[in-house]
């Protein structure tokens, strides 16, 4: 019986990539254009953001100098300098390190309770709580998270709750999670009729480990995705609460804070508002395709899509 | 199909109602007492017992949710902390500019992304196609308050093109009669507010339209790519039928229902991104509004705006879903 049960047991680990699959996963990845640009962009952003402090050395209490404010780019201060005279291009190389860390925990928010709301009710959908089936109940719950546009609900809650970045990247990680829990959902209702899922049952597998080695691994493809392509939204998402001055509190780097404050030298100083903005793009241009990427190595369904 | 219609409006109960407790909690969610906070931490202790008063927090939450739903259902949104005004007579003439504002967007995205998204299905790999996904994938990667800025940048202070912000130029006479200015300007055959009008919502809405467009662009491809396998497609083009014919007849109206879904969804997004191109343009809409209610603190504008806007997102979610048995006629059968 046991020996049975070792070797039933055994789809289920082996679809987690093993050393040679992960190597493969990446050259299939690199042989997309796409993914190519975005990987090469990622790379250029995470190695500014760490080396930053090496790079650009940087004290935030004397950085500012008035006699310096708004000065044009040149070779002292490549993109000029802010309206407190600081250095643009510093403040933008440490905005990296803000970006890179709301797009990740946001999405480490969003992705672990969204997976654990799918697999519970994509698990247990049946299961009645008080006549109604637990699978009506969470998706209620998500339609009504769904029932409010884009980032307005984002915008109000740190609005009445008060700036902060912490703030940020918590609300708009929470308010991601019904895109998270929808896939999940649907993932686990197809894999859960699977025969290693069913085998595993027979041989009086336990609720958890059905649901956590052979559920769950078998659904990460699309979430992998979900996830990548959340982290363009979330840094996306951040950069218009810090513009409309919800998100980082100054003096933190934040770009759209930074966008929000040079607003008003447009006329005068546009690279101000250029860079920023265009570094904001080129982060989640790159994990946007990277998740087109993923989406077409991990998802040959979804292809073109 | 009608009980369908009905299956579909009871189901919103449930939503309806979770939509505005989580509006009521919002201002609960407040750091401390929400009439110390409205107030500013300089209030004197007489003003807020007044306020807590007046917003009834003396009472148990479930009492003041009872209220709260019961002025709502009477179109009652409350007042404006700054000036006591009323938050619906405000909202009547804020509205009309985001619709216009939005609904411009909408046309946009359509006008220009699913043609576009149908081209690219037809010559796929082509340089068309190529070009407009790099395009639609920097769009959706674009911050548009940061493309609004831009574009006044190039348009309004550069090329003296357009003009930068507001809905109309002062100096133009204009009798406001329903808030739409350009319906106001088109009845009243005032061509010069019409054409200033225009002028004003031109890069606003464009700007905007960015949130859908290239979604729309995307989904259109990829859906047209599936239909144009399938074998009725084959068959018409095998009855000799012209391409046109078998893109529009054949194709495109199979192609509908998902993209009719997204733009229903894309609503959403619009009114998310009103709130920034209203900032950006100075346009003199709900987003505009509830940004400086934010910055004042006026909370229960932002309540207000975020409860209309909810309703009006989960009111055009549901004529998509009802349009859905007009577009296939096989929906309403099952």
């Amino acid at each position: 019986m046991a020996v049975l049960q070792e070797r039933l047991k055994l789809p289920a680990p082996a679809i987690r990539p093993a050393q040679g699959q992960w190597r493969d996963l990446l050259s299939r990845l690199w042989s997309s254009a796409g993914a190519r640009i975005g990987l090469v962009i990622l790379v250029c952003f995470v190695f500014l953001a760490l080396l930053a402090p090496v790079l650009l050395p940087y004290n935030p209490a004397t950085d500012s100098n008035l006699a310096q404010r708004l000065l044009p780019p040149s070779t002292l201060h490549p993109l000029g300098t802010d309206d407190l005279g600081r250095d643009e291009l510093r403040r933008l190389v440490y905005g990296a390190r803000i970006s890179l860390r709301i797009g990740l925990v946001a999405v480490l928010i969003g992705a672990s309770l969204g997976t654990t709301l799918g697999l519970i009710t994509g698990y247990w959908g049946k299961v009645k709580v008080f006549g109604l089936t637990l699978d009506a109940i969470i998706m209620r719950f998500i339609d009504i998270m769904l029932a409010f546009p884009g980032i307005l609900l984002a915008i109000a809650i740190v609005a009445v709750l008060g700036p902060g970045l912490n703030k940020t990247m918590v609300v708009i990680g929470f308010l991601s999670t019904p895109g998270y829990a929808r896939v999940m959902r649907s993932m686990v209702l197809s894999v859960s009729t699977r025969d290693y899922v069913l085998a595993g049952r027979t041989l009086g597998a336990s609720d958890r480990r059905l649901m956590l080695r052979h559920i769950l691994p078998n659904c990460l493809s699309p979430l992998i995705v979900q996830a990548t392509l959340g982290v363009a939204d979330a840094i996306l998402a951040a950069a218009g609460l810090g513009f409309l001055g919800l998100g980082a509190v100054p003096p933190t780097p934040e770009w759209g804070t930074m966008i929000s404050d040079s607003a008003k030298y447009l006329t005068t100083a546009p690279y101000l508002i250029f860079f920023p903005g265009l570094a904001v793009m080129l982060t989640v241009l790159a994990f946007n395709l990277l998740g087109d990427g993923l989406r077409d190595v991990l998802d040959p369904q979804l292809r073109s899509r | 199909m009608s009980t369908f219609i009905i299956r579909r409006i009871v189901g919103l109960i449930p939503v309806l109602f979770g939509v505005s407790l989580v509006v009521f909690l919002l201002l609960r969610l407040t750091p401390g007492d929400p009439a110390t906070v409205m107030l500013g931490e300089r209030a004197t202790p007489e003003s807020v017992a007044r306020l807590r008063l007046e917003m009834g927090l003396d009472r148990p939450l479930w009492q003041q949710y009872l209220d709260f739903l019961g002025r709502t259902v009477h179109g009652d949104l409350g007042r404006s902390i700054i000036n006591n005004d009323r938050i619906s007579d405000e909202l009547g003439a804020r509205f009309p500019a985001t619709a216009e504002l939005v609904f411009f967007a909408m046309i946009w995205g359509l006008l220009i992304g699913i043609p576009a998204g149908i081209i690219s299905a037809l010559r796929r790999n082509s340089i068309f196609d190529v070009a407009s996904m790099m395009v639609s994938l920097l769009g959706v990667s674009i911050p548009i308050f940061w493309l609004g800025l831009m574009m006044i940048y190039l348009f309004a202070v550069w090329l003296r093109w357009l003009p930068p912000s507001g809905q109309i130029s002062l100096e133009i006479p204009f009798q406001r009669v329903t808030n739409y200015y350009l319906v106001d300007s088109l009845l009243a055959g005032n061509w010069a507010a019409f054409k200033s009008v225009a002028q004003h919502l031109l890069l606003p809405s464009l700007v905007l339209s960015t949130v859908t467009m290239p979604i729309l662009a995307r989904l259109t491809r990829s859906t047209m790519l599936e239909v144009l396998h399938q074998d009725y497609v084959r068959t018409a083009r095998a009855k000799g039928l012209a391409q046109r014919v078998v893109i529009a007849r054949h194709a495109l109206r199979n192609a509908l229902l998902p993209i009719v879904t997204v733009v229903g969804l894309q609503i959403g997004g619009l009114l998310g991104g009103a709130i920034l191109t209203e900032t950006i343009f100075a346009w003199p809409g709900m987003g505009l509004w509830m940004y400086q209610a934010i910055l004042q603190r006026d909370y229960p504008i932002v309540q207000a705006g975020v409860m209309v806007a909810a309703l009006i997102f989960v009111a055009v979610n549901l004529l998509v879903d009802l349009s859905y048995s007009l577009l296939d006629p096989r929906i309403s059968r099952t």
